[in-house]
């Protein structure tokens, strides 16, 4: 495999998708319910995948971790979900949408699959909706919008700060209805441990029971990986503890390229760390800024209350450094700017890593019953974990690990480099460049499984209508789940002094110090050599009690840091390669004068897609380029 | 501080549960409680001993994986909260706290405080959607819903499915979650027509998972996390007699 197709349809933008469409190859009704699907994940878009897989009839089996489908890390989404519908009348669109992520996204995403997320974005709105997911309405009844950073229309839905949860009911409602139709069935607390590929193509998964320990073997014509991303690997982070990116590396072990590893997003507005036993880092969504202004004070170390602090010794530092998008400029250039006031010293709270988000303005202008209503779940989220009220007092928000625009490669049908696996949501790479505005993650990931891969995974399968049922007693599965077993036993047989948690704490600290928010040579070089001698570590002293024949919940975490523990080496490895700044990714080598990410089209301007070559060897890049056909590429600004 | 858990351990759920009785010194007042249970856990590895199984993901209150009973209580002793939402702050120095999985009997203990609670999986399949393909659907503003209408929807469709309600309800009814997923779908015009139906195939399951019925003692309202009024139940009762009445 020396180059990327990314199967790129011909033709103008704005028509490659339906062009495309036409020619995808269907699969008959009768034919359907021959073929099994595997999805992996439960989240908007395993769920999405899942149900809409299901209603056109194939054989869809679907595992997650959880106990039930309902508990997807996409219930934790607060602000909401982006669509081109122009209710405001604001003059948005497909294009607009297209441009704003592009350009968010810091020309580092694909031009073709970036303007589909936004063309189907309209349709996700209309689905949710119609499945009974409660937006906010205005007293007309109908639909209303709000803003989020990196953009000047509104054209965010919400329902308060918990559309994700909203979302993932309705999706997870459609799903029901599908496992009670059997066109779907459903294997929750199961860990899939590993991916089965026969003859070159991915036909099945070795699952964990996470009840019995049982190791099962599941097979299908085709795998869709729906697992998420993987910004645990900085231990302390917004995400659910037990999200972890484990698929995803054992797809790129068996063959499926990972790209762009590095592109992690850090998100401005969290919960700052409190203390050395915190494991989660909470997040506050993008939204609040619409309505609250970031500032730090303009004198070094003032310790008055926030409230006595007057109004002209405030650093508005955002609405200062970028006065068109002000509050609402993208998360990493906010992320960034909180971590230059606190470096040079402007720091507020107990530790001087945080800065203020105030709402004092919003509530004399809007009155607190409109702040309330938006806001209401986040502010007492905050009141709870920190003891006050952003009513009163401004809010202290730190930046935190969050998202990962990198992930498996994929192609313009979201198939990865490993035939018949496919990889939808933030398990994938393709929309997100390297960085994510806000509320465009419901709409990608949704996008994906109601709307693009149930189309183009049939023309996958249009050439296994003929292939019969996956049998499991063959070689490969045998081989997949005896290494998966001979890996249980091996870290139940370490019996060191430290537990998994202790190792996924120190490998995040590493992680945090040379691969998060900024990173250099001499750092990334560094960070190799640790990563390295912890890993050797970690399999020498590591303890896991029990066994493998029950519920092990240190057995599971032992295993997702155990994967982390190489994911990490590639996420440095990529972050070393590209020697530019771009979105999320801030070498300091490169920067403008004023401190901005500066880019290197010239030698740059590709997906970074990495490939397993063995264990002990260096994995070998492959350059996808990127050409912009439709867009300028040009110095991102926000000024 | 320093404080004392009785903790219920049970194996499997085949096997007899009984109470363990652990010392935790040094405590942070800063921990939420399920960092005391992380730091309990992490003691008990490196003691060489078993650490006490639960469940918890998001740790931000919307994930519904955590349910303990605490003291007495589901998800503790602070009202719209949820387990891992509770501070050390409401504990004091030197305090017992008695720690056990939900009871009830359409939730078995699968070990220590996790019980499977996949029969609300099953209540929802039996009913709990609108019935709708992707790729249906009309314009989003085609059909109009009150701002009021739209409200109350958010509000009960907010239930995360934790089960507290059916921990703290004496006849471990599920009435209060059924309830809100019913009138939940029951605000928008498009929900309505499956309605009377709706309410008769998942009280029907229901029944069959082993729940008990509703005698309106509001243990429910009381500690849901999430605030959903009772008088969702009275929304149910009335869905439910209609289609009665038309059968």
């Amino acid at each position: 495999m020396n180059t990327l197709d990314a199967k790129i349809p011909e033709g103008p933008l704005a028509d490659k998708w339906a062009n495309h469409k036409a020619k995808l190859r269907l699969v008959n009704p009768a034919n359907r319910k021959k073929i099994d699907i595997i999805v992996v994940g439960t989240g908007l878009a395993g769920s999405s995948a899942a149900s809409t897989l299901g209603e056109l009839g194939y054989n869809v089996k679907v595992f997650c971790y959880q106990d039930s489908p309902r508990r997807a890390h996409s219930v934790a989404a607060q602000g909401g979900i982006n669509a081109a519908k122009n209710y405001k009348n604001d003059n948005d669109s497909v294009y607009r949408l297209f441009y704003d992520m592009i350009k968010g996204g810091d020309f580092r995403a694909r031009e073709a699959n970036v303007y589909r997320a936004a063309e189907v974005s309209n349709l996700v709105i209309d689905h949710y909706t119609a499945l009974g997911v409660p937006f906010a309405r205005d007293y007309g009844g109908l639909i209303d919008n709000r803003s989020f950073g990196g953009v000047q229309v509104s054209r965010t839905f919400y329902a308060k700060g918990q559309t994700g949860q909203q979302c993932q009911i309705g999706a997870y409602s459609a799903l029901s209805r599908q496992i009670n139709n059997g066109t779907v069935t459903m294997y929750s607390r199961r860990e899939m441990i590993d991916l089965v590929v026969v003859d070159g193509k991915a036909r099945g998964i070795i699952a964990r029971n996470l009840i019995t320990g049982e190791i099962e073997r599941h097979s299908a014509h085709a795998v869709v990986l729906a697992t998420g991303g993987y910004g645990t690997i900085y231990y302390l982070s917004t995400l659910a503890l037990n999200s972890n990116g484990s698929a995803a590396w054992k797809a790129y072990k068996k063959g499926a390229c990972f790209a762009n590893p590095s592109f992690v997003q850090i998100h401005p507005t969290s919960i700052p760390v409190l203390n050395d036993h915190q494991c989660k880092l909470t997040l506050m969504s993008e939204s609040l800024r619409n309505d609250g202004r970031v500032w730090v004070p303009k004198q070094k170390g003032d310790t008055r209350k926030p409230t006595d602090i007057p109004e002209d010794e405030r650093d508005y530092y955002l609405e200062r450094r970028y006065p068109a998008f002000g509050n609402l400029v993208p998360r990493d250039v906010a992320s960034r700017a909180a971590k230059e006031r606190c470096d040079a010293g402007f720091g507020v709270g107990p530790t001087g890593l945080s800065v203020y988000l105030d709402f004092r303005d919003a509530i004399n202008k809007k009155g607190r019953k409109t702040i309330e209503e938006n806001y209401g779940n986040l502010f007492e989220m905050y009141e709870k974990i920190i003891g006050e009220s952003p009513y009163e007092t401004p809010m202290r928000i730190y930046p935190a690990g969050h998202y990962t625009m990198g992930g498996l490669w994929v192609d313009y049908n979201l198939m990865t480099t490993l035939p018949g696996l496919f990889a939808i949501g933030e398990a994938n790479f393709s929309d997100h460049g390297a960085n994510r505005l806000g509320a465009s993650s419901l709409m990608q990931t949704s996008g994906d499984g109601y709307f693009i891969l149930p189309y183009t995974i049939s023309d996958y399968l249009a050439d296994e209508i003929k292939t019969p049922k996956i049998q499991t007693n063959t070689p490969e599965f045998d081989e997949a789940e005896k290494a998966a077993q001979e890996r249980i036993n091996k870290l139940l047989s370490i019996k060191g002094t430290e537990t998994a948690t202790s190792f996924h704490k120190r490998l995040g600290k590493i992680m945090w110090d040379y691969c998060g928010m900024v990173r250099n040579e001499e750092g990334l070089k560094k960070a190799l050599g640790l990563i390295d001698k912890l890993r050797d570590e970690f399999w020498k002293n590591l303890r896991v009690p029990g066994t493998g024949e029950e519920l092990n919940q240190e057995l599971e975490k032992a295993g997702r840091v155990a994967d982390f523990m190489e994911l990490a080496k590639l996420l440095v490895y990529d972050a070393l390669n590209r020697k530019e700044s771009c979105g999320a990714h801030f070498r300091e080598e490169s920067q403008t004068d004023n401190g901005e990410t500066k880019r290197d089209d010239a030698n740059f301007a590709y997906v970074a897609a990495w490939e397993f070559k063995g264990e002990g060897t260096e994995p070998q890049l492959h350059k996808e380029s990127l050409t912009f056909d439709f867009v300028k590429l040009q110095q991102r600004s926000y000024k | 501080m320093n404080i004392t858990l009785k903790i219920w351990r049970q194996k499997n759920a085949k096997s007899k549960g009984r109470f363990e009785t652990y010392k935790l010194n040094n405590v942070a007042t800063d921990m939420s409680f399920l960092e005391m249970l992380d730091y309990l856990n992490e003691t008990l590895i490196t003691q060489g001993q078993e650490p006490v199984a639960f469940e918890h993901d998001c740790r931000e209150g919307i994930c519904g994986s955590c349910g303990i009973y605490i003291n007495g209580r589901p998800h503790g002793n602070e009202r719209r909260t949820t387990t891992c939402e509770l501070r050390m702050t409401q504990f004091e120095d030197g305090c017992t706290i008695t720690v056990e999985p939900w009871r009830a009997a359409a939730f078995p203990v699968i070990k220590d405080l996790v019980v499977d609670r996949s029969a609300f999986d099953k209540i929802i399949a039996a009913g709990g959607y609108i019935s709708t393909n992707a790729g249906a659907a009309q314009d989003a503003n085609a059909i109009p819903v009150s701002k009021h209408n739209a409200d109350l929807a958010f509000d009960t469709a907010s239930c995360i499915g934790c089960g507290a309600c059916v921990a703290a309800c004496k006849n471990a009814s599920a009435m209060l979650f059924v309830a809100a997923k019913i009138a939940h779908l029951a605000q928008f015009p498009q929900g309505r027509i499956e309605a009377a139906e709706r309410a008769k195939k998942m009280i029907a399951k229901m029944d069959e998972l082993g729940f008990g019925g509703c005698t309106n003692t509001r243990a429910c309202e009381a500690e849901c996390p999430k605030g959903i009024s009772i008088s969702t139940i009275a929304k149910l009762n009335r869905e439910f007699i209609s289609a009665k009445i038309k059968d």
